[in-house]
């Protein structure tokens, strides 16, 4: 493994935080790096994927699946995720759904030159919702998916974790 | 043309232990239904997204039959939906569509090419096995116990007379008699 191999976010770190946590469903849409977490979360016997063609139906479908006594996740990009204001606004805070949204944050660099505006209005805009969230970029920091998940049952609310490693970490 | 009730009046003694998930039917629904534990009137969350919360019930009921009281409003912000129902093929999953061309609750503007759409075929299209339209209360209450027995999915499109809203909407009579939070505790405790 190299350096950068190290500090990238693995799909099978991933993979085994969502099984740890009882994750049943995956309510998604790919975004162009997901690749190989698709593959290995196909593979995985314990998951459902339910494949959406706009993010905000993400929202609706996860809150039936809580409804029904399942525990989806939302795997999605910030650009989709900006698009469903007003589904996570009605579905998911409306309802208090205690789901976690893993969400790719396209544009991120860590530095503060933005170039790309989904990443200059990411967090911009899971504050205007009230949305707790956490920054995720390797493996070493993967804990916080859990984090997340424990703050989404406590506080019956949903909570994002914001994914920083979209363009290597998925896509090896 | 039919009304909504009648349409829910057809509906009722094919109920079974089905969830019922009422949409814009919940207004008509409330008054005719004898099992509200088993009823899923959230209102209005955000328009379009009826049929992913019905869907994801489904899912997680694969057991017990979902019927969801569909408009053609929330279906036309979320054509994609019906890709993702098909997809999933949830045998217990009872797709009916309130079709009154028109958006009833903010007035009763037509919704866009309103008596040109084909809603049943755009299901079909997407990948649903079966689908129906009627437009006659006599056609739906003669057929609904045969498409109830079949397994799902299905779509059902009924043509509805308009019923429009007019008052503002902090004036209207509040039909549903359980909050939100009120309506997924029954269902919680009924599931159990």
């Amino acid at each position: 493994m190299n350096d950068a191999q190290a500090a990238a976010l693995s799909p099978e770190t991933v993979l085994r935080h969502m099984k740890d946590n009882g994750v049943t469903d995956v309510v998604w849409l790919p975004d162009s790096e997901t690749n190989w977490l698709y593959l290995l979360m196909q593979a995985e016997s314990s998951l459902r994927l339910v494949g959406v063609s706009r993010e905000g139906h993400a929202c609706s479908i996860a809150a039936g699946l809580f409804a029904g006594g399942r525990k989806p996740l939302i795997l999605i990009q910030n650009t989709g995720m900006m698009e469903s204001g007003d589904s996570i606004r009605g579905w998911l805070l409306g309802l208090n759904v205690p789901v976690v949204l893993m969400v790719g944050y396209r544009g991120w660099t860590r530095h503060g030159v933005t170039t790309d505006t989904a990443a200059t209005y990411t967090e911009r805009f899971l504050m205007a919702f009230g949305l707790n969230y956490y920054l995720v970029e390797s493996d070493a920091d993967a804990s916080r998916i859990t984090v997340a998940f424990e703050e989404a049952a406590r506080t019956q609310r949903p909570v994002v974790v914001l994914v920083g490693d979209e363009y290597h970490g998925f896509n090896r | 043309m039919m009304r909504i009730a009648e349409a829910l009046e057809a509906f009722k003694p094919h109920r079974g232990d089905a969830l019922v998930v009422p949409g814009r039917g919940g207004r008509y629904w409330v008054d005719l239904t004898t099992d509200q534990k088993m009823d899923v009137p959230l209102g209005d969350p955000a328009m379009g997204g009826h049929a992913g919360f019905a869907l994801g019930l489904a899912l997680a009921q694969p057991n017990r039959r979902v019927v969801l009281f569909d408009s053609e409003g929330d279906i036309l912000m979320s054509l994609g939906i019906l890709t993702t129902i098909a997809e999933q093929v949830p045998a217990n999953f009872y797709h009916f569509l309130l079709d009154n061309e028109v958006y009833a609750t903010t007035g009763g503007q037509p919704v866009p090419n309103a008596k040109n759409v084909a809603y049943d075929k755009m299901a079909l299209a997407a990948g649903y096995p079966r689908a129906h339209a009627f437009e006659e209360i006599g056609d739906l209450s003669r057929e609904i116990g045969g498409i109830l027995s079949r397994p799902g999915p299905v779509f059902v499109a009924l043509k509805v007379y308009p019923e429009v809203e007019n008052q503002p909407i902090g004036q209207r009579r509040r039909w549903n008699t359980r909050s939100r939070d009120q309506v997924l505790a029954d269902l919680k405790s009924s599931l159990r």
